[in-house]
């Protein structure tokens, strides 16, 4: 298979803080993969990682064949990977149509795909002049996303994109984010293991800074005992009820 | 989107030349009434324009012009992208001294060695020595601008303000140091600065009022093409969250250096025209008090929004004549007073909250007619 991105053996400190103690994974061009942890296990820190936002101190990221550890985030973001973050973190100064216009990385990138983005999300067609501060949670975690399709990225860094949204926005999002998955790659960070195991066709479980288990998504759903060290509860009972 | 493909193409220009006709009408009518105010002035006093009280209230105004542009380059930091500085009399300062040096000590000498004459034999000299001179204020001012936004790429937030008072006051120092005082005049400031005489303030004052003004829409017309375009909303989205600017492939440092740039630069420019017009250049125009008036300015007319600043120099400049009249030298503290005030009721200044109420009025207005419909 072709990987897209290896993270090897990478270690990052925030602070004096040792939060990744030797990460390794790899996301193959074209799928959808999903990070899974408890709570504090890394999975955010990793994303940030790759991106340069908290740089690793050790180890080797390596993006579409070259070594991005130790670049700037901005140059990182600028050879085509797409992240976004918890909680919405879109331009709430900015209109819906400003959000995406500042994304693009060659002019007419908004042209090209505006149809494809409001084919996955039509709100947004609808809000285009509104100002992103008078958009609702969901709407402006979709805007979040869209944002990051704008350029033409080889991989999506998406953190927790059903963190508060309502049961029927998780539907709508799941479509979208499979919907992505045609044109680019995905790295996903999901606590909704209903969503992530609907999703992804690869795991990585993080714990306590390290990954701990991977493997194909199919086989996790099965092991009942694994979700359950790792998931905890809410894991266990989800994965019980497929 | 489809109707404007459809309408034929040699109707675009002049389409799009009328919305944008429209669009800025509020400010094509304050234009067209400062145009006309030293006219309508003298006819109403019945006085000359050339003279009397016609000629003093041109003064005023040439002087909310210059600080008008200085507040709105500040605006350009403060307001769009989020950089609180101190330091911004070191520019307005830069370019007075600058003027003002080259006119009192170069140009005469330039004059005097070097012939510039156009083809048709016209002698150009002395204005040619000007426009060095302006040239000169635009290296200094990127200069200027170009050292403060290195250091803005070290430190952040609080820290860089107080770095950039300490980077201005040495300039105000070195204003004022008694070392240079054959060139600089030190705590005394250079006077009577030899301004070329078809643009003396005092003689041709009528024509230095259009020369200001017209120095005012250009400035503003600069500005407001780079908030509106994409460099400028990038210095919005850096004002808002500079890591989010990063996420998407930005490099914060470069955008933060061309706000500095260009607004150095505008407020270098209205320096050099502030040393013209008082044909001066004293330390006051590089001490902080030149930085808060622009702060206070910019506070009080709306920050992020280009006019309030402008709308702030205008009732500085004007209240506070007024309260100097009823209070004397004492007028700072009664401003201060009401400016203390003014924040507290009017937290985004006097455009800022004028937007944001005015905004509210067209909803509860649009929300009503919906009711009364419904009702119907």
């Amino acid at each position: 298979m072709d990987a897209i991105l290896q993270v090897e053996n990478i270690h990052t400190f925030i602070g004096q803080f040792h939060i990744l103690q030797d990460v390794s994974l790899t996301v193959e061009r074209g799928s959808i993969t999903v990070l899974l942890g408890r709570n504090g296990a890394g999975k955010t820190t990793t994303l940030k990682s790759i991106l340069g936002l908290t740089p690793p101190s050790e180890g080797r990221v390596i993006f579409d064949g070259q070594d991005i550890r130790g670049r700037r985030a901005f140059e990182i973001a600028a050879m085509g990977i797409g992240y976004v973050p918890e909680h919405r973190a879109i331009f709430r100064d900015l209109t819906v149509a400003e959000n995406l216009k500042i994304a693009e990385r060659r002019r007419g990138d908004l042209d090209r795909k505006a149809d494809f983005i409001f084919g996955l999300f039509p709100d947004l067609k609808r809000l285009y002049r509104l100002p992103g501060n008078h958009l609702s949670g969901g709407q402006q975690q979709m805007l979040a996303i869209a944002r990051a399709l704008v350029p033409d990225n080889k991989l999506l860094l998406i953190d927790e994109p059903s963190n508060g949204l309502a049961p029927v926005l998780i539907e709508q999002m799941m479509e979208a984010i499979r919907g992505l998955s045609a044109t680019t790659t995905v790295l996903l960070v999901e606590q909704n293991f209903i969503m992530a195991s609907q999703l992804a066709q690869a795991y990585y479980i993080l714990d306590d800074g390290k990954t701990v288990h991977s493997g194909a998504m199919a086989d996790l759903v099965k092991d009942k005992a694994l979700i359950h060290r790792y998931l905890g509860a809410v894991g266990e009972s989800v994965g019980g009820e497929r | 989107m489809a109707s404007q493909s459809k309408s034929p193409k040699r109707f675009a220009a002049l389409d799009s030349l009328l919305q944008g006709l429209k669009r800025s009408r509020g400010s094509l009518l304050v234009l067209a009434v400062l145009i006309l105010f030293p006219f309508v002035f003298a006819r109403i006093t019945g006085t000359s324009v050339n003279e009397g009280p016609a000629k003093y209230w041109q003064g005023q105004f040439i002087a909310v012009f210059i600080m008008a542009i200085f507040a709105m380059s500040y605006d350009l930091l403060l307001g769009y992208t989020g950089i609180l500085t101190f330091g911004h009399a070191a520019f307005f300062g830069g370019g007075a001294y600058t003027m003002a040096l080259f006119l009192t000590h170069v140009a005469p000498r330039f004059v005097k060695t070097y012939r510039v004459s156009l083809p048709g034999g016209l002698d150009v000299t002395e204005p040619s020595a000007f426009l060095l001179a302006i040239l000169l204020v635009v290296v200094v001012s990127l200069v200027l601008g170009l050292l403060f936004s290195i250091v803005s790429v070290r430190v952040k937030g609080v820290y860089f303000a107080i770095i950039t008072l300490a980077m201005a006051e040495a300039i105000h120092i070195l204003s004022k140091a008694t070392d240079f005082v054959k060139w600089t005049g030190a705590d005394e400031g250079l006077h009577g600065v030899p301004v070329p005489a078809w643009i003396n303030p005092t003689q041709y004052r009528l024509r230095f009022y259009f020369i200001a003004l017209a120095f005012a829409v250009v400035m503003y017309w600069l500005a407001r093409r780079i908030v509106n375009s994409p460099t400028g909303r990038i210095f919005v989205a850096l004002r808002e969250n500079e890591s989010r600017a990063r996420m998407i492939g930005y490099n914060p440092a470069l955008y933060r250096t061309i706000a500095f740039v260009v607004s150095a630069l505008i407020a270098g420019l209205a320096g050099a025209l502030f040393s013209v017009w008082t044909v001066s250049a004293t330390p006051s125009m590089t001490s902080a008090v030149t930085t808060v008036n622009a702060l206070i300015m910019t506070i009080l007319g709306g920050m992020g929004t280009l006019v309030g600043p402008m709308l702030g120099a205008a009732v500085l400049e004007f209240f506070g004549q007024f309260l100097y009249q009823w209070f004397g030298a004492r007028w700072p503290l009664v401003f201060g007073i009401i400016f203390i005030v003014l924040v507290m009721f009017l937290p985004y200044g006097i455009v800022g909250t004028w937007r944001l109420r005015s905004a509210q009025w067209k909803r509860r207005w649009s929300l009503r007619k919906q009711r009364a419909a419904a009702q119907e």
